[in-house]
């Protein structure tokens, strides 16, 4: 049963919609905070090579070494939104063009590429990698063993990640705060909530969750570092953050049908099912992704028909005269 | 409190602004329990110094007290700490966002300092103080929701609910009624018996008049004497605000024949607005040439639209509009354009003139084609005449070559007139075209529509200012949702404010 066409696709969609939820929940968080970054894929490369590098050079334990790549991961996407986050809410640049010059800068033919060739990384296997935590036996129960039980702490994390968003967003001080900053600046300012505070905060913290994302590419899904690795993941996390409604629990399902779609090629291939040119458009998708959202994110119309945080993409200074 | 019955003291402030001194050494003192307006033309400073009390500007010089105690407030959160909150003329309110939640929003007291907030526990303390105040409002409406005069409500709660000892508000009543301006006069009267301090900005003399204790007037920055407002008339209120004696533009009518062919004739009109519903629905109305028709509404009621539509700006789902009897096409700017329709529009900065480019190149945004020869603009000739109409129209500048960005907002209205007015123009719409301009300013722009209908144009005075429509009409319309009623020439001013808010005459 366990080996059933469905339930592998499920169980690989949950393990490979992982890396774009990570990077759809912070562009969600950037993105609330009135902030669009649309170079994810860029701060996932980067998070993805710098987390390798970690695995390969730093040698203590796989638990202490993991979480250290973790760390690095996120710090490196962290680094690549500062300059974002610079850019667009201190000098007021286009968020637009900031974005997209981001992701050529870090992106596969750059910033991550050069680090990848200058740091010796490619073609060899991760010393450490993420596996499943639960023993062997659960993760033979019917069906829920591989979806549910045969996941790497990452998965785990980041529902744990999609409830914290969730009660962040709906019910703290901070979340009303940067729904506010996102939706009315102006409105915000004027009752003393730091508008580029809490900008800077979320462009920051999306940058390092696009860094996990990346880094799990390398660290889980196929433990090793590949020029490009993610294969435009970045961009269908944007695009999933628009068509979530910019809610994180609708997030999760799209990353794992997203997911699921990546492994359905293969595992038909597998079994010798052929459905047509499948690879082909499995392989489009990114490029789809990324025609959708700069349409959308283009047209202040569809923004508002999408329920768009009303100041996304708009630079914040108190009038001036 | 110890306060000497001060609630507030500024002494010597000034605030500079490269190239402008918007505050020049002002003294201004407002008591506990009083209603104090702040009177000036606009660039008069008094935004700028409200701004300084509310923590958004710091000022460059001066000593500011809040009830006796020094303050130096860095940003709106200290000056709401020290209780002075102020209600902007644009609304600082989220959309989205309920009214609870608009109000616990940034507050650090009470529902608002937990780490985990629930709107639900302010909407009593809401419901309770719109009782008492005389502002009802839903909490758990969501603001797009509400009207433009319930926002504001929200933002007087808002105020309150953050224990507001001074409130400041920013021209409240340039979005209101006549009939929603007579209820937050009764507001403003209730929040100062119980000791708190109104301030009350506006340039509308009659207004303050009817609210204020007292009335402090600005003038290019500097403070030009407060006086007890019973002890003062509008027009010495006037006379301080300019610095001279003005007097308003009125106009002589004469009964002209309804058998006059007509200058404009909009047959059943329909247009849409940018939310796909239709926002004029079925207007039909004629303008004679020489003849002013004022269009009254409060905005938002389908004025732009139609204004839009006549001059070709808009397409039009259904019916005519027609120019000397020839019917103009739907959406044909171009059309409109030759056929003698000018408009002078709302958002003079965004749609009357590019504002980068040079002011001669703007005063020739509309001719150029004939002014041209061949491909090449004759920039020579454009820069002289430029010149010249800088100083017919008075129109304050540095020189032609100055970008248009940089005139203040009486000047740009000027601009924009100044193109607009031709020989050839049959049809003038005005939409809004004194809002937000000094009393000289729009003392300005009234002569020239009074001129223009003079020499022959059939004007359509697109305003929410009651008072322009009153001084310049010929005829009276209002608009409201998109329809418009013609008002009786025996209508009384309280008669026409019912209609404004959408209510017929004697259906009360």
């Amino acid at each position: 049963m366990n080996n059933s066409l469905l339930v592998v696709v499920l169980a690989s969609g949950v393990a490979y919609g992982t890396p774009i939820l990570f990077a759809a929940l912070g562009e969600l968080l950037a993105e609330r905070s009135g902030v669009l970054n649309l170079g994810v894929e860029g701060m996932m490369l980067v998070g993805a090579v710098m987390g390798f590098w970690t695995v390969q050079r730093l040698h203590t334990n796989t638990g202490v070494t993991l979480a250290a790549a973790i760390a690095v991961g996120a710090l490196a996407g962290m680094a690549m939104a500062s300059i974002h986050a610079f850019l667009v809410i201190t000098l007021r640049a286009s968020q637009i063009v900031s974005g997209l010059a981001l992701t050529i800068f870090a992106g596969a033919v750059g910033l991550s590429s050069y680090l990848g060739n200058d740091l010796n990384l490619a073609d060899q296997p991760a010393n450490h990698t993420f596996n499943p935590v639960f023993p062997t036996s659960m993760q033979n129960w019917p069906i829920v063993g591989p979806i549910v039980f045969g996941q790497n702490v990452l998965v785990y994390a980041s529902w744990l990640l999609v409830i914290g968003l969730i009660f962040y967003l709906g019910r703290t001080r901070f979340g009303l705060n940067v729904r506010a900053v996102g939706e009315a600046p102006d409105a915000a300012d004027a009752m003393g909530i730091n508008v580029t505070r809490y900008r800077y905060a979320h462009t920051l913290a999306g940058g390092a969750l696009a860094g996990i994302g990346g880094a799990t590419y390398t660290l889980a899904i196929t433990p090793q570092w590949v020029n490009g690795i993610t294969g435009g993941a970045g961009w269908i996390a944007i695009a999933l953050v628009i068509f979530a409604f910019w809610r994180p629990e609708v997030c999760l399902v799209g990353a794992y049908f997203f997911g699921a779609l990546q492994a359905l090629a293969p595992n038909l291939q597998a079994r010798e099912i052929s459905l047509g040119p499948t690879v082909l458009w499995t392989n489009a998708l990114p490029y789809v992704a990324t025609i959708a959202v700069l349409v959308i994110v283009s047209t202040s119309s569809g923004r508002r028909r999408l329920g768009a945080p009303a100041a996304l993409g708009l630079a914040y200074a108190r009038e001036e005269r | 409190m110890v306060t000497d019955g001060l609630a507030l003291s500024m002494c010597g402030v000034t605030k500079r602004f490269p190239g402008v001194l918007a505050n020049d050494r002002v003294d201004f003192e407002a008591a506990v329990g009083e209603v104090h307006a702040l009177l000036g033309e606009n660039g008069a400073g008094k935004t700028t110094l409200s701004h300084i009390l509310t923590g958004l500007y710091r000022a460059d010089e001066g000593e500011i007290r809040i009830y006796g105690r020094a303050v130096a407030f860095t940003s709106p959160r200290q000056a709401i700490d020290a209780g002075v909150c102020m209600v902007h003329q644009q609304f600082r309110l989220v959309q989205r966002f309920t009214v609870a939640e608009n109000v616990i929003l940034g507050d650090t007291r009470g529902a608002g300092r937990r780490l985990l907030v629930n709107p639900a526990v302010v909407e009593d303390a809401v419901r309770q103080l719109g009782e008492r105040y005389g502002l009802p409002v839903d909490p758990r409406a969501r603001i797009w929701q509400l009207s433009v005069g319930e926002q504001q409500r929200v933002e007087i709660l808002k105020a309150l609910y953050q224990d507001a000892h001074i409130l400041i508000l920013d021209e409240p009543t340039a979005v209101l009624t006549p009939d929603e301006a007579e209820t937050l006069f009764g507001t403003l009267r209730r929040m100062a018996g119980e000791g708190r301090t109104v301030i009350f900005i506006s340039h509308k003399l009659h207004e303050v008049m009817a609210v204020s204790d007292r009335v402090t007037v600005l003038r290019g920055g500097r403070l030009v004497g407060t006086v007890r407002t019973a002890d003062a008339s509008p027009e010495s209120l006037a006379a301080l605000m300019v610095g001279r004696e003005v007097d308003a533009v009125s106009r002589a009518r004469d009964e002209r024949s309804a058998d006059a062919a007509p200058a404009l004739a909009v047959e059943d009109l329909w247009v849409e607005g940018d939310r796909g519903r239709p926002a004029v629905r079925g207007a039909s109305f004629s303008v004679l040439p020489g003849e002013i028709v004022a269009v009254a509404g409060v905005s938002g009621n389908g004025q732009r639209e139609l204004s839009e539509a006549i001059s070709g700006l808009r397409p039009h789902l259904r019916g005519s509009v027609s120019v000397a009897g020839k019917a103009l096409g739907s959406g044909d700017a171009r059309a409109a354009l030759e056929a003698g329709v000018r408009f002078i529009p709302e958002d003079r900065l965004g749609t009357g003139v590019a504002p980068s480019l040079a002011i001669a190149m703007n005063l020739d945004l509309r001719d150029y084609r004939e002014r041209s020869s061949g491909p090449f603009l004759r920039l020579k000739r454009m820069y002289a005449d430029a010149i010249t109409t800088i100083s017919d129209y008075q129109i304050k500048t540095r020189g032609p070559s100055a970008p248009a960005s940089e005139l203040s907002g009486g000047n740009l209205q000027k601009l924009v007139l100044a193109r607009e007015f031709s020989d050839r123009v049959k049809v003038l719409v005005a939409a809004s075209p004194t809002r937000g301009l000094d009393v000289a300013a729009v003392r300005a722009v009234h002569s020239l529509l009074v001129e223009a209908a003079e020499r022959g144009a059939g004007v359509l005075l697109v305003s929410e200012d009651l008072d322009e429509i009153l001084a310049l009409n010929d005829r009276i319309l209002v608009m409201y949702e998109g329809e418009l009623s013609e008002v009786g020439r025996d209508e009384s001013v309280a008669e026409i404010g019912l209609r404004l808010a959408g209510r017929r005459p004697g259906t009360r």
